[in-house]
């Protein structure tokens, strides 16, 4: 779907990415790594027609500078850092998708599953939503039209973890249909949403692996976590989670969406010390019981 | 209208083109409504109507003018000095400042062709420069009209049309040098120095010391002509002093190639080519470059 052919940028003298040659098809869902300065957003601008480069840069074919329309009408993109607009976010979605051809009912649709109500806020100027919000509505405009290619950076970095999952959801229907391509600075962030990891380092690819694609993006888990004691920081960084106090401080319950048990864990590891037991399971759901019976995970 | 299948796609994508340009200006208006400097913008041109009346403007009489004809005269020679500036920097502080801040990225990597992104922004920044400026002046004459005082329809109908020009021009020229420059900082700096090199060749300043130290007529005469601040100017003068005394010897030239009528067409046609030429000239260039 994507060919990237000894793509060269500069910038003045600076060879900012040196001959990238790289092919993405439909279904990979590809992690794009780099610490800051790799070229990761430079690959992305030239993927999306917005950067002239030497090479050559195809998507089914068509050139993206040349053939912007025909293009770009495939990709849905989901910036790192939402622009300032000052329109209404009415405005903003009925902007997106006419250009798109899509139907702005189904954009708010989105954007209501993911927490987010358009209706309510349809005067509001996007520039004074909060940062999960503007996520949100960014991703709900990405997702909510016919879109075979997405482009993300960070995009779940601002959402609260109800809408991650439903976010990973929403990918999940998707996934066989479209190629994503998933920027991030750390691979734990992405690593469950992929079954692809590019690594970038100052301009070029240094790898480029396939992972084991064995997480459903749709799964959910569901955590009992048990304490030595009450601890209030504990308390604080486990309720935004939407875990709730089962006993006294000490046993907290929750679920977590799958593809978050890397970013979930990794919370855990910062009060090791705290914790006297983790039991981790897959939420039993309809689509599990058939497939697997009851298995049980204990971490 | 023809059935052959080529003109047919021809046609679609041209209607479906201007729907997109249109609706790139639709968005511009409405990002511009609500912005800052919009706001600040609206109230120095209405103000300075407001002042005019409030200093008693309407009532006093110079040179023969009386009423609305001396409010207009006076509001349309101080917006020769302010129109271009504010346009200048209104125009590269938010076309150059939404580059910075990532609005292009999100806003290009939409289906839209960089055609109707880029004539769209042109035609919404237009309407979004020109309204105050022309609404402040239907303004006071809508205030002239119930005070009883007389409506002089010729001099706004006039001056309108030169306010367009003027407006047209130098957002032109704007667009030419926020696709020239890549921050908001040097591109102020670039039409800050535009300015003030047009306001150095108006003819009281550097084109009176010109012809002290001896520049032959000619060259004086075309770069005032050239000058779309001084072109204005005389065109503006015109209507009050039609032989333009107060020009001076150049009077005799202009008078003599152009008449008053070809001047007055002169004055409205030449700004609106040369902000049509800065704009085509910004859009060459913003096509072949990158665009965030």
């Amino acid at each position: 779907m994507i060919q990237f052919q000894n793509i060269v940028k500069r910038f003045r003298r600076q060879r900012v990415l040196k001959g990238i040659d790289l092919t993405i098809e439909r279904g990979h869902r590809v992690a794009l790594v780099g610490s800051n300065g790799a070229g990761k957003t430079t690959l992305i601008r030239c993927l999306l027609g917005e950067y002239i480069c030497e090479g050559r840069v195809l998507v089914d074919g068509m050139d993206p500078r040349r053939n912007r329309r025909e293009v770009l009408a495939k990709v849905g993109f989901v910036p790192q850092l939402p622009p300032p607009l000052h329109m209404p976010v009415g405005q903003l979605i009925r902007f997106s998708a006419t250009l798109c051809e899509s139907d702005p009912a189904r954009m708010i649709e989105v954007a209501e599953q993911l927490g987010f109500d358009a209706g309510h806020y349809h005067h509001h100027a996007f520039v004074k939503l909060s940062g999960g919000q503007k996520q949100k509505l960014l991703i709900a405009i990405a997702l909510g039209r016919e879109s075979e290619l997405l482009v993300m950076d960070e995009p779940a970095a601002n959402l609260d973890p109800e809408a991650r999952h439903i976010f990973f959801e929403l990918l999940a229907q998707k996934k066989e249909r479209a190629a994503m391509l998933i920027s991030s600075h750390r691979l734990d962030e992405v690593a469950t949403l992929v079954n692809r990891v590019i690594e970038m380092d100052q301009g070029e690819i240094v790898l480029d692996d396939r992972v084991a694609d064995l997480i459903d993006l749709s799964s959910r888990l569901s955590c009992t976590l048990r304490l030595l004691q009450p601890e209030a920081a504990f308390a604080k960084a486990i309720a935004e989670w939407g875990f709730s106090d089962v006993e006294a401080g000490v046993i907290w319950e929750g679920t977590i969406a799958g593809p978050d048990r890397l970013r979930f864990l990794s919370l855990l590891s910062r009060y090791a010390a705290l914790l006297s037991s983790i039991e981790i399971r897959e939420a039993e759901t309809q689509e599990n019981a058939l497939r697997r019976g009851s298995g049980i995970n204990v971490v | 209208m023809s059935d052959d299948p080529a003109s047919l796609s021809l046609s679609i994508r041209g209607r479906s083109a201007m729907k997109y340009l249109w609706l790139a200006a639709y968005t511009d208006v409405i990002e511009s409504l609500r912005a800052r400097w919009f706001m600040v913008y609206a109230m120095v041109f209405g103000g300075l109507v407001v002042i005019l009346f409030a200093f008693g403007l309407a009532e006093s009489r110079i040179m023969g003018f009386t009423g609305l004809s001396r409010l207009l005269i006076t509001y349309i020679q101080l917006s020769m000095a302010m129109l271009p500036i504010f346009v200048l920097i209104t125009t590269v502080r938010s076309v150059a400042g939404d580059r910075e801040a990532g609005v292009f990225e999100y806003l290009l990597s939409l289906p839209i062709t960089l055609g109707a992104w880029f004539w769209g922004r042109v035609f919404g920044r237009f309407l979004v420069v020109f309204l105050p400026v022309f609404l402040a002046m239907l303004g006071a004459t809508a205030w002239g009209t119930i005070k009883g005082v007389e409506v002089p329809w010729h001099l706004l109908l006039y001056y309108s049309a030169l306010l367009m020009a003027l407006a047209w021009c130098f957002l032109g020229i704007g667009m030419l040098i926020s696709t020239l420059t890549r921050s908001t900082d040097v591109a102020q700096g670039a039409a800050f120095v535009v300015w003030l090199t047009l306001l150095l060749f108006l003819d009281l300043i550097l084109l009176g010391v010109l012809i002290q130290e001896h520049l032959p007529p000619d060259t004086a005469v075309a770069i005032a002509l050239t000058n779309p601040m001084q072109v204005f100017r005389t065109a503006t003068m015109m209507l009050f002093d039609p032989q333009l005394v107060l020009l001076g010897p150049t009077a005799y030239v202009i008078l003599d190639n152009f008449g008053q009528n070809g001047y007055i067409g002169y004055a409205i046609l030449y700004p609106i080519a040369l902000g049509t030429a800065c704009a085509g000239l910004g859009y060459a260039l913003f096509k072949r470059s990158d665009l965030p």
